[in-house]
């Protein structure tokens, strides 16, 4: 059996949670977990940069990217692959259920919490 | 005037391009322009631009004075031609002054139609053609309360674009069943019309206006045929132009719905052409630009005896483009035909069509997604064969410049094929867009095609050597590329931006370029976006390595009191900072302070932001001048402290720290800052700018010396603001001095003019100026500072 814990966020699919083209920071069992909104859709990377655990949700988001405000590493929303051979950020499925996110964490750590 | 001269009746575009072909052919033949708006001819195709920036007419000017002087062509400005006697080859100007000529070429364009309805004359009803009429409207928009404009066709659209930039409500009243039916088919009008009203701009249609109502000879509101009303107070009628022909007619020219021509534009007297809207060829009347050039290269190449490759006209695909802010439509050619290939993504608002006939591309309507529309138009006006429409249309929106065939007109304002502007660069000696545009023309009207033209330098010159300074670089676009587009549009927002251009949606590295520039040009009336900024400038504190934040309160010239350091020590304890440092611009930094707590720790210090974290304005730092020092010969505190109050607040293109030393002891390290000020024996002040002791070290160059700390403020106020302006983003004043040249910047702030302009432009953007720490008060976003709320986590699988 899999543990596959989801996460659901208080009424967050709209512009008073997260506005047009930004990010913002949740925590999901002591995971911190970094949210967009762009025109595309909603997007959910770890909010931790893999070269010096920036916070992504702080970053400048474009249409497909977010790029960590420490040292400009970029990721891609969807796939968390980063520009950078070998970077990449664990990406979380994403759904939006009438006027709330759900979030779907499939993070080991999180099977025990 | 000599008898063999060529005389152009008409200043506006068609008139100009005239001109422009046969000096492109001639030199000597003598030519006479009469305008009769007292102007030079200007792009009325950006005419709208007016009503939205509310500029004067001479910015759309299309030649300065001095081209028509070098050119040799005599311009009569403000005279109007009362009678053509074609068979004396005679004209008639006001006034009763005869002017004989060897050709005539009628350019008289058209006038607006005004329907026939009751009330038309009514206070408050506008047509919307002139500049005059650009200005009334303009005015009226801003007092009126509700607005109409009668008609949905292009220059419609326009209008109502304008009206609703005023902050006026505007609803377009259209008496066909779809917006810009000409140009569009159902499906793009029926998507075009929420993409408005998203814009502010509603739309009613299969309305006939039958009566303007009125009130005191003012109007108030629009009585349509089925019984229904709108209130407005103020109308423009929008409905369409009518051929200026009435002079053609008084001459006894075959005239009918224009000046009837054949294939060389030769109307039915001798030595007589039409060019433009006034001129009917082969049954059509052309209302839009494009068609303009080419018919001025037929007519000119046949009144001198030598068209080349243009000696027949043989008519044109008719093209339009929408400009309304950040909403992309381009359509040419047919918009129904055969067979059609469509793509509709009617949530983005975005259709995508191309119509074929008989084998051949013969139409496209591009809405919401204009990519690939040079490509399209092209093949639409050589009639591309095509065999899968579809895949065709998908094709299109991948395809570079480099496919588009030499002859394929790329700017249609100023009528410029591929093919001139690679020959600007291999044979004119171009070698940047900047210079190409310079010479060509191509893409200064309305600057759709700016990025096609930059493509095509960039594959002619073999890749760009002398590479620009992209603002953008995905989109390559530079600072003026952004910054005309900007204006050109009135676009005031990153987002709008966006739309417009494409610019940082790719990578979104350049957003607070664009965030910077779109501010600076709306003197800092823009729409504010926080996406756009860097987290600094979202939350108004720096960012550390550790994801907390640093705060530095303002200490105007390092001056500071007991009572604000017992505030700062307070608030260190009560919000855990991890270290109180005192910083080199004299000021105090809480280091390790959370996001959440900004608001909080804003409220008890309770002083001003020191822009730490933002490319600002941060610092004045000072001695103790004359006040303490027995040294000092100037009070440096007191005039530190000014510029920074003065100075405080406003973004720069980059960070910018300021000093004022007493004397030439130089305590407060002036000869080492961005700008940097020193008192002089007997009152005097030295002015540097332009040092630097960070990443490089630079001593800082004399500016100027004046006699009074009056003089320091306004000659570095105006060297600031020359700065915000000119500088690209990022770039340090030490860069930007040596780039823009010392004597020019010193030129451009120690003449009176030019710097009183200057400081103006600067109090305007210090006018809407606020201390950003007051959204500890009220917050951009209610979660500006704030993690996401969670349930959960739940639904274990």
């Amino acid at each position: 059996m899999r543990w596959r814990p989801r996460a659901r966020c208080c009424a967050p699919a709209t512009s008073r949670t997260c506005r047009w083209g930004e990010g913002r920071a949740l925590t999901v069992g002591g995971h911190r977990i970094a949210l967009f909104r762009t025109a595309g859709g909603w997007y959910a990377l770890d909010d931790a940069c893999p070269h010096r655990g920036g916070p992504l949700s702080d970053g400048i988001v474009a249409d497909a990217c977010v790029t960590c405000p420490l040292h400009e590493r970029r990721f891609d929303l969807a796939t968390g692959e980063g520009s950078a051979p070998g970077d990449r950020v664990a990406a979380h499925r994403v759904e939006v259920v009438g006027d709330e996110v759900w979030l779907e964490i499939a993070v080991p750590v999180l099977a025990a919490a | 005037m000599s008898a063999d001269g060529i005389v152009i009746v008409g200043g506006g575009i068609a008139g100009l391009a005239v001109c422009e072909a046969l000096r492109e052919r001639d030199r000597d033949v003598p030519i006479t322009l009469i305008c009769g708006e007292d102007r030079l001819p200007y792009d009325r195709v950006r005419l709208s631009e007016l009503l939205i920036s509310g500029e004067d007419a001479d910015t759309l000017c299309l030649r300065p004075a001095e081209w028509f002087e070098e050119h040799d062509v005599t311009t009569l400005l403000g005279r109007w031609v009362t009678a053509v006697d074609a068979a004396a080859r005679t004209l008639t100007l006001d006034g009763g002054q005869e002017l004989a000529y060897g050709t005539l070429v009628l350019a008289t364009g058209s006038q607006p139609l005004m329907p026939p309805l009751p009330g038309i004359d009514l206070a408050g009803v506008h047509p919307f053609r002139g500049p005059e009429d650009c200005r009334a409207v303009r005015t009226a928009a801003r007092a009126a309360t509700r607005a109409a404009v009668i008609g949905g066709g292009l220059l419609g659209l326009e209008a109502a674009r304008g009206v609703v930039e005023q902050g006026c409500p505007v609803t377009v009243v259209h008496l066909m069943d779809r917006l810009m039916e000409r140009q569009l088919d159902a499906g793009a009008a029926a998507l075009l019309a929420p993409a408005l009203a998203e814009r502010g701009i509603a739309v009613t249609l299969e309305r006939r206006t039958e009566a303007l109502e009125g009130r005191d000879g003012r109007v108030r509101a629009l009585r349509f045929a089925d019984g229904g009303e709108l209130a407005a107070d103020l109308v423009v009628v929008s409905i369409g132009i009518r051929a200026e022909t009435s002079l053609a007619r008084a001459a006894g020219l075959e005239v009918e719905r224009g000046i009837v021509v054949d294939d060389t534009l030769a109307t039915s007297a001798p030595g007589v052409y039409a060019v433009g809207e006034c001129a009917q060829h082969r049954g059509v009347v052309y209302g839009l630009v494009a068609p303009i050039h080419e018919q001025a290269r037929v007519a000119a190449g046949a009144m001198l005896g030598r068209g080349g490759r243009d000696t027949v006209y043989a008519g044109s695909v008719p093209s339009a483009k929408l400009k309304v802010a950040g909403l992309d439509l381009v359509a040419a050619g047919a918009a129904t035909g055969e067979a059609e290939a469509v793509t509709v993504d009617a949530e983005a608002g975005v259709y995508r069509k191309l119509v074929v006939s008989g084998g051949r591309v013969a139409g496209t309507i591009l809405l919401g997604d204009a990519r690939g529309s040079a490509a399209l138009i092209a093949a639409v006006r050589s009639g591309e064969p095509v065999d899968d429409p579809l895949a065709a249309l998908q094709a299109a929106s991948k395809v570079s410049a480099a496919d588009l065939p030499a002859e394929a007109q790329v700017c249609d304002c100023n009528g410029v094929c591929k093919g001139e502007i690679e020959a600007a660069v291999t044979e004119g000696g171009c070698a940047t867009p900047r210079e190409v545009m310079a010479q060509t023309r191509a893409g200064t009207g309305c600057g759709s095609c700016k990025a096609t033209v930059i493509e095509i330098v960039a594959d002619a010159a073999g890749g760009l050597s002398d590479e620009p300074a992209y603002l953008c670089p995905c989109r390559r676009l530079t600072r003026e590329d952004v910054a005309h587009q900007v204006r050109a549009d009135g676009l005031r927002s990153v987002s709008e931006v966006a739309a417009a251009c494409g610019a940082g949606r790719d990578c979104g590295a350049c957003k607070p370029a664009l965030a910077y520039l779109v501010s600076e040009v709306n003197a800092n009336r823009h729409r504010e976006e926080r996406d756009a900024r860097f987290i600094n400038d979202r939350v108004h504190a720096n960012i550390q390595n550790d994801g907390t934040f640093s705060v530095v309160p303002r200490m105007y010239g390092g001056v500071t009191t007991p009572d604000e350091l017992r505030r700062i020590a307070d608030v260190a304890e009560r919000y855990g900072a991890r270290m109180v440092k005192v910083t080199g611009g004299q000021r105090i930094d809480l280091l390790g302070i959370r996001k959440q707590d900004l608001p909080a720790v804003w409220r008890d210090l309770d002083m001003p932001s020191g822009h730490a974290y933002a490319k600002a304005v941060r610092t004045v730092k000072t001695c103790v001048g004359s006040d303490f020092c027995r040294f000092g010969v100037g009070d440096s505190i007191g005039l530190g402290i000014a510029i920074e109050r003065a100075w405080e607040g406003l973004y720069t293109p980059a960070k910018v720290k300021g000093g004022v030393s007493g004397c030439r002891r130089n305590c407060a390290e002036a000869t080492v800052k961005d700008i940097g000020v020193l008192a002089l024996d007997g009152g005097r002040w030295e002015i540097r700018i332009g040092g630097a002791a960070g990443a490089s070290v630079r001593e800082a160059d004399v500016l100027c010396q004046v006699d009074s700390p009056e003089e320091v403020m306004q000659v570095s106020t105006a060297a600031l603001q020359l700065y915000r302006e000119e500088a690209e983003y990022k770039e340090r004043l030490y860069d930007f001095v040596p780039r823009y040249g010392l004597d020019r910047l010193r030129e451009a702030v120690l003449d009176p003019e030019r710097s009183a302009a200057l400081r103006e432009r600067f109090a305007i953007a210090k006018a809407a100026v606020a201390d950003p720490w007051k959204e500890r008060d009220e917050p951009y976003h209610p979660r500006q500072f704030a993690d996401l709320d969670v349930v959960g986590p739940v639904g274990v699988e």
